[in-house]
Order: structure tokens, then sequence, then C-alpha cells
């Protein structure tokens, strides 16, 4: 992966960043696709043990942090060392933030589930969790290849994820339309359909950091982000 | 010789009994330094992995200088070695197929992130034991299981190997049992209704009516014939997801394929009164891909096309690539009322339906598009679809590039 330094222990050094980035990658990965499952499965148990998962990226995160500093201090890396190293430090805040992300739909768990929800409430966010989750794995993938050449694609999916994002956003607002006792679960719903879109936008953050840790050059600023949800109202029944 | 080795070790594996067994073999494995040991001591001793070819001649039928690459190469299963550090050392060809080619000395914690998976490998290289295994799913892009071992090889090596024995199967039989009753239940269900409530007229109020009979007879028959297509589509979908999970390898011109489905489906196209323009071109797109899987891809989108945007009264068909390293891309665009804005990004969801009367109509069972997205995903390809209310729609179809060999990645 990796020229060789003459000093070898530099090279462990980095190795040992890129194994604990691939270690919150794993962790994130979980967490989001386990929060779904227990929001779908009204499981409050693995709820719980999704909220416990976040302390471990908290301090990951950290520790990323002090190590990053401390090897800079260090080894006075330059180009792409320093690019890699910095890199580190930007994809494990992006990673601790998906964190948070999934430990808040973890927690809305209980109270979506408190009533029995009809599946069809669900269909949506499974899907747009899926969008979200590959994307995930996709950007992770290329940070551990280094295969720059499919980020592109990983951007392309974010469009996907908003348009997804705003259907459910309109859909979720009809069940609420149709009966006011959706409105409590289809609420914490939005919030849940919100974070999983957030976690598309880091793992685009993600992609870009990669770019630049690879090609040293950034990704052109026109990204095309945006969801119309901020446009959508309820339409008064005829 | 497999078989009594260590290789046996990623077959079966289904109770404890037989675990405990397969430890038994592998720890004798390690005293008495088997053939397959012996060869993987042979194959640290070697400096630079690269010069295995031709360097050191293995003497006909010499069990004892058999390089263990060419052992591990013979595993049908993905299969990696790794060193203390946790970098991949090799991966034979099923794991490229199942995860993706890897790069040299790329640390394995990367490739595989699952914390449970890091786990697996540090209690390994640790040496708290010799030999582990854990359950690990993959649930994007397909979702897959797997039994994972972990085991130290000899007892001076330093090198260590990951097996993967495929289980997705099971797990898939178990979810694609639960999906079919809960979808074929709900969706049978209304046309069965239908039916009965015709019976139940056709013996009481509706007995001497010859005209209502006839009638009723025609819808009965309609519902029936929706039930087989419904039952037929669900097959086709479970069986796509019964098939083990393969990256297909095999090259195929997907231009000369579209337009043979392009003529098998005229009849469809003059029975709706569509012309379906073909602006292919002649230039061979390869992409990789199953052509009966493919061949079904095009045979739904032209259907729906055919169907949904009649009004339109045409078809276009193009394929473009704008340059080898970039995706194939195959559209099919139709001039009909288009699908409103906000159905679009959901219409692969089983089930799902832009505008239920139409779909009943047209006997569209809400499967076809789920079929295509499954298919595509297989492939590693995506579904994109343009189109808005009273613009007609165009569907996408985006292959990755054909590598023109195995990405390296690079750093600058």
């Amino acid at each position: 992966m990796q020229n060789q330094h003459t000093m070898r222990s530099f090279d462990d050094e980095l190795n040992y960043l890129s194994d604990q980035i691939a270690a919150m990658g794993g962790y994130a990965e979980r967490m989001v696709a386990e929060s779904v499952a227990a929001l779908v499965q009204s499981d409050s148990g693995l709820a719980r043990k999704v909220v416990e998962d976040d302390a471990f990226l908290d301090a990951k995160e950290r520790e990323i942090g002090e190590r990053a500093v401390i090897i800079i201090g260090k080894r006075q890396p330059v180009a792409d060392d320093l690019r890699e190293i910095v890199g580190a430090i930007r994809i494990s805040s992006d990673l601790e933030r998906i964190g948070d992300l999934g430990k808040n739909i973890a927690k809305r768990v209980v109270a979506v589930t408190e009533g029995k929800q009809p599946v069809r409430l669900f269909r949506g966010l499974e899907a747009l969790a899926g969008l979200a989750l590959t994307q995930l794995k996709e950007v992770l993938d290329v940070y551990a290849s280094r295969s720059v050449e499919r980020i592109g694609f990983v951007r392309d999916r974010d469009e996907e994820i908003d348009a997804m994002y705003t259907s459910l956003f309109r859909e979720l607002l009809t069940y609420m339309m149709e009966d006011p006792r959706n409105i409590t679960a289809c609420t914490h719903l939005l919030f849940c359909a919100k974070n999983i879109e957030r976690i598309g936008d880091h793992a685009t953050n993600i992609a870009e950091t990669v770019h630049h840790i690879v090609t040293g050059r950034q990704l052109p600023l026109e990204r095309p982000k945006e969801d119309q949800s901020h446009s959508v109202i309820a339409e008064p029944e005829a | 010789m497999l078989a009594s080795t260590g290789i046996k070790l990623v077959g079966g594996m289904k109770d404890e009994k037989r675990e405990a067994g397969q430890r038994k073999v592998l720890q004798r494995i390690r005293q008495r330094g088997t053939p397959l040991v012996r060869a993987l001591h042979a194959f640290v001793k070697r400096d630079t992995p690269d010069e295995d070819s031709g360097q050191r001649p293995t003497a006909r039928g010499d069990i004892d200088s058999l390089p263990a690459v060419y052992l591990a190469a013979a595993v049908l299963d993905p299969l990696y070695i790794f060193d203390a550090g946790g970098s991949i050392l090799y991966s034979n060809e099923a794991a490229d197929l199942a995860f993706g080619p890897v790069t040299k000395n790329v640390s394995l914690r990367l490739k595989f992130r699952a914390p449970e998976m890091h786990e697996l490998v540090s209690r390994v290289i640790s040496g708290e034991e010799e030999s582990t295994a854990i359950n690990y799913a993959e649930r994007v892009p397909v979702e897959r299981a797997y039994r994972v071992v972990a085991s130290r090889i000899g007892n001076d090596t330093g090198l260590y190997v990951l097996m993967f024995k495929d289980q997705s199967e099971a797990r898939r039989i178990d979810r694609m049992r639960a999906d079919f009753i809960a979808n074929a239940s709900h969706e049978l269900r209304t046309p069965l209704a239908s039916v009965a409530g015709f019976i139940e007229t056709l013996r009481g109020p509706a007995r001497d009516d010859p005209a209502a009979r006839d009638n009723f007879l025609q819808i009965m028959q309609n519902q029936t014939q929706r039930m087989a297509r419904l039952i037929d589509d669900l097959l086709s979908l479970s069986r796509l997801e019964m098939k083990p999970y393969q990256k297909p390898n095999v090259q195929i011109d997907v231009v000369a394929l579209v337009k043979g489905v392009i003529e098998s489906m005229r009849h469809i196209a003059s029975e709706n009164g569509v012309d379906i323009v073909s602006e292919l071109g002649d230039t061979p797109l390869l992409v990789a891909g199953h052509s009966d899987e493919l061949v079904q891809v095009f045979e739904n989108l032209l259907e729906n096309a055919c169907k949904y945007g009649s009004s339109g009264e045409r078809i276009i068909v193009s394929a473009d690539q704008a340059s080898p390293m970039d995706e194939v891309r195959v559209t099919v665009r139709d001039f009909g009322p288009g699908i409103p804005e906000e159905h679009i990004p959901r219409i692969t969801e089983r089930f799902y339906r832009v505008d239920v009367e139409t779909s009943r109509t047209q006997k569209g069972t809400g499967l076809g598009l789920s079929i295509v997205k499954h298919i595509l995903t297989r492939h590693d390809a995506r579904l994109s679809v343009k189109s808005g209310s009273g613009q007609g729609a165009a569907f996408m179809v985006h292959f990755p590039p054909v590598p023109p060999s195995a990405s390296v990645g690079e750093r600058t």
C-alpha cells in the first residue's frame, strides 16, 4: 500500500492509524445497520447496544487525534504522509458523527415502537438506510483500496439519497394527515430519516478526503447536493 | 490429500462437535508438520513472493516441495494468508471474486472492518487462541453470511490464514420463506377475494343470468391470470435471491444483447402501438455480466416502456460510454405520461406502484423493477431514472467500466 520509509517504525505508525480508521468504520457501519434494524424490529435491546457502542467511536476519535498530533510533531511529515495523517483526523471525525447519528436513531426506537406500527411506515426508511450504508461501505472500501476512480460514483449516490429522503418526507406527511395517531411515530421517523440522510453527507465528505489523500487534489466544488424537503408542503385534502 | 489436512476445516462447521474434531485435526497437523505446513514454511522463506514462478521447480509428485500458494489457489472457498502485522500477503482466486481484488500488503483490518472481524484477527495474532471461528455477515450490496476461521499456520512461521465458508444460502432460504409468505399472502388475497365473491354471486343471485355469467367468468379468468403472473414473478425474484452471489467475470457486448432484446419485444410494442427506435450504433460496448440475467433486465425495461409509455408512440434505446474509463450507459427512453418526481426513488421497491389502477389494467405485478434492481446490484451496476409529469421517462442502466487489468492503488 505504501512506499517504504527509511524508518520502519514510521510505516508502522501510519499503518496503525489506518487500522484504527478501519476499526471506527466497522463500528460506524454496524451501528447504522443495527439502529435501523432495531427500529424495524422494535428491538429495544439492540437499540441499547447501539447506544453503548458509540463510546468506542468517541474514544477512538480522540485517540486518533492525539496519535496524529504526536506523529506530526515527531516525524515532521510532508506531502502524501502529511495528507494521510490530516486525512485520518478528518475521516475519524466524520465517522464519529456517523456514530452519533446512529445512536440518535437507536434512542428513538422506544418512542416509535411504543404502539404497534404498520410495516409500511418502515419500508421507505429501510430502503433509505440501505442506500446510505452502501455509500458508506463504498467510501471505506475506496479508503482501503485507494482506487479513487470509483469516487465519482459515490458522489452520484448522494443525489439518490437526497431524492429518496424528499420522497420519504412526503410519504410520512401523508400518513400524519391520514390519521393524527400516526403523528408521534412519524415525527420520530422523520428525524431518523434526516439522520440517515446526514450519514450520506458524511460519507460524501469522507470520499472527498480520501480523494485528497490519494491524489493531492481537491475534488471540484460543484457538488450537486440539496434535498428538496424544505419545499414540501402538505396539500389540504380536496 | 486436501481432505486429510487443514483444508477440510473450511467445510461443514455445522455443530460444535465437528468443530472440536477439526480442531484436533489441526493440532495434529501442527505437531507432525504435514506437507501443507511445510509448504507454508517454504512460502515464508521466500523473500519476495513474486519470484515464485519458475524459480524453484517442483519435482514431479514430490509433496515436500509443493508450494503453499499452489495449494491455497486450489481451495474453492475464499482464503487469505496474512502476517503478524495484519497485512494480507496472499489471497486466492475465490477471495478476489467474492471480496474484490486486494493490493499486496494491504491491511486485513482495512479490508474487513467489522468489529467482530478485528477481534478475531487480534485474538489469533496475539496467540490467545491458535484457531478460532466467528459468523460474519455483509449486508450491502448483497446480503452474504460466512463462517470465518482464523488459524495460526505452524508454530514459528509468523503466518496466519483466514478462511471463509459461505453460508448465505441457508440464511437466504430463511429470509425468502418469510418474505414470500408476507408478500404473497398480501398480494394474492385481493384477486382471490374477488374470485370468491364472483363464485358466490354466480351460485346465488346471478344463477340464471347468462349475460352476467359471461361477464363474471371473464373477470374471474383475468384475476386468476393475475395470480399466475404474480407467482411467476415472485418465483423469479426468489430464484435470483437464491443464486449464490458471484461477481460476473465474463465480458459481453451489451449493444448486441440489447439489440436482440429489442427484436424479441417487437410484437409487444406493436400491440401497444409503440415504435422502438434503436440508436445503439455498431460499436460494441463490453460489460461484465451474465447474459440471461441482463436480457431479463432489458426485457423488463422495454416492456414497461411499451405499457406505460404507449401514449408517446415511440421508445428510443441508446447506449454510450464517454471513454474506456467511464461507465457504460444504456438508456431506454419513452415519451409517455412520465413518473411524478416524488415516486421516482421508490419505484424499485417490491409492490410499490405509482398508480395502482394503471398497473392493474396493464397486468403489472409490481415486481418488474425489483427484479431489474436486484439483477443490477448483483452486477455492481445501478439503475437511474429521469422523469417528471408529462415529460416521459428515461431509465438508465449504468455498468462499471471493465478494468483493463486489476486496478492497483498508487500513491502520488
